[in-house]
């Protein structure tokens, strides 16, 4: 069944000088537990996108269904991850990672029980006194999504996730963060400009055009590799088919 | 690395800097005994007058005569219960207005051209206006201290709360935040810095705003020793106040600065 579902949603930003097209007419259905991830040209609205399903914006049109229901907001069933970990400095990792729970009063037995097992899991316990300067920038990102996974989230939107991390890192992270998210069954829509990244984590690549954001196609990713992984991924042969596949279709109406 | 056994370059090094700090700290002593002595000198030769520049050894004297009089210490602390009440005063409120402002966009587009333009007015000309309805006392006082240093707290706590990371208010939004939740988990603390910071400027306008108050209305405190030593031709009064209300002041604004550094470590 359909998990999520985008019908022909389209988002106008109203200025006085002007209006703004950013998204024009996008619908397309994400399966449980997929990973899906949306590439297209710096600025094209792909991050609207995002904003729109977790509904920190109203689309101008159209509407989103979660488990064949329309979406309701604030929604409990959505975990968000930003570019930047927005981690807070004043709090100590620990406090970190709870802080949604103590934001929706959630902060009981079985809530911190389930945050310290992911804590566990994920090879953060010895930090968990640590303030967020101490530690490396794979470190605070993988603290960014254990902050959303303590909410239990259902389907985790991340936004251009690594970019803020220098290349080698952001390779490592990326195959960190896809093992945890594929081990704990969320489902993800993902954003990003790298195609490579994005051939190397999707189960399904969208391809947008330029602002206004329209889908021009959408690729399943079939790799032949065993126990796929973001950096097995990248030796697959079919890798640098799919990779000129997205860039032709990213090249046609840009520059 | 091996912090154990430094080497060589490192002992130098370090043995370089404390040579340096030392050279300060002493050339900063000698100007001031340089500066006391000629003064003194000055005055005793009668090269400079007396009676209009005052003289160290007359300041002592005075110093020791008020101190047996028993008045000096009262008048000292007066005039530092009326700054610090007047500093603590001013944050707490501007912090609070600031608040109000942050909470309300409609409120803070209305209220701005006012902000702008009290702030811009010079505060100690409402000192007359805030006397005849306050009163001839400490209240008019610490009003004055406190609408010298209020609306820059208004505006600069204002500008750190308007600051925040924009990513953050949105992630605790992604959690369900409501705009107290973003007051208390993300603005504030984030802003904590901000408003320590204000309490330093504070303190300065305070005891700008203290010393014009009782200018123009105290029957005790440091400005009110001024004022009278002036009025009676005392400047060796005079000369002795404002020495201690450098050192209170110093005093003062070294706790503040301490306390930041610890509130914000």
């Amino acid at each position: 069944m359909d998990k999520l579902v985008l019908k022909n949603i389209s988002m106008i930003y109203q200025t006085i000088e002007t209006e703004t097209k950013a998204v024009e007419d996008i619908s397309f259905n994400i399966k449980d537990g997929e990973f899906v991830v949306i590439v297209g040209p710096s600025g094209c609205g792909k991050s609207t996108i995002l904003s729109i399903i977790a509904g920190l914006i109203n689309p101008s049109y159209g509407e989103i269904y979660l488990d064949g229901e329309k979406i309701s907001y604030p929604c409990n069933k959505i975990g968000y991850m930003f570019q930047k970990d927005t981690l807070f400095e004043w709090r100590t990792i620990f406090k970190n990672i709870t802080l949604g729970l103590e934001i929706r009063k959630e902060l009981t037995k079985e809530n911190l029980n389930y945050a310290n097992i992911l804590i566990e899991k994920y090879g953060l316990a010895s930090f968990k006194n640590y303030y967020p300067r101490q530690l490396s920038g794979g470190m605070r990102q993988r603290v960014a999504l254990i902050r959303t996974l303590v909410l239990n989230p259902e389907i985790l939107l991340l936004d251009e996730p690594f970019s803020a991390l220098d290349y080698h890192t952001r390779l490592l992270v990326a195959d960190e963060i896809y093992k945890i998210i594929k081990a704990e069954g969320k489902t993800a829509v993902m954003v990003t400009h790298d195609i490579a990244e994005a051939i190397s984590l999707a189960d399904r690549v969208i391809v947008l055009s330029s602002r206004p954001a329209r889908i021009k196609t959408i690729i399943d990713i079939k790799l032949s590799v065993n126990n796929k992984t973001p950096l097995l991924s990248r030796n697959a042969p079919e890798f640098k088919d799919y990779f000129n596949l997205i860039w032709k279709e990213l090249d046609k109406n840009e520059y | 690395m091996n912090t154990n056994t430094p080497s060589k370059e490192h002992l130098e090094y370090i043995s370089k800097i404390k040579h340096k700090n030392m050279l300060i700290t002493i050339t900063r002593i000698l100007i001031l005994v340089i500066f006391i002595a000629q003064w003194e000198l000055t005055a005793r030769l009668n090269i400079v007058d007396p009676f209009l520049v005052s003289q160290p050894s007359r300041i002592f004297k005075t110093f020791i005569k008020l101190m047996q009089e028993g008045n000096l210490i009262r008048h000292t602390y007066v005039t530092c219960i009326e700054t610090i009440i007047g500093f603590t005063l001013g944050t707490i409120i501007g912090t609070l207005i600031a608040i109000i402002l942050w909470l309300s966009d409609f409120t803070n587009k209305v209220l701005e051209p006012y902000l702008v333009v009290l702030n811009a007015l010079p505060k100690i000309a409402l000192g007359p206006i805030l006397i005849f309805w306050i009163g001839n006392g400490q209240p008019a006082i610490i009003i004055i201290a406190l609408t010298i240093s209020l609306i820059v707290t208004i505006i600069s706590v204002l500008t750190g709360f308007n600051n925040v990371d924009e990513d953050m208010i949105k992630l605790v939004k992604t959690f369900g935040a409501n705009k107290y939740q973003i007051l208390k988990y993300v603005v504030l603390p984030s802003s904590f810095p901000t408003i320590v910071s204000t309490l330093k400027i504070n303190v300065g306008l305070s005891w700008v705003g203290v010393i014009v108050g009782e200018f123009l209305v105290a029957k005790e405190g440091l400005g009110f020793l001024i004022v009278f030593g002036g009025q009676v031709a005392q400047l060796d009064m005079v000369m002795l106040s404002i020495i201690i209300l450098s050192i209170v002041a110093y005093i003062m604004y070294a706790i503040v600065n301490r306390i930041e550094q610890k509130l914000i470590k």
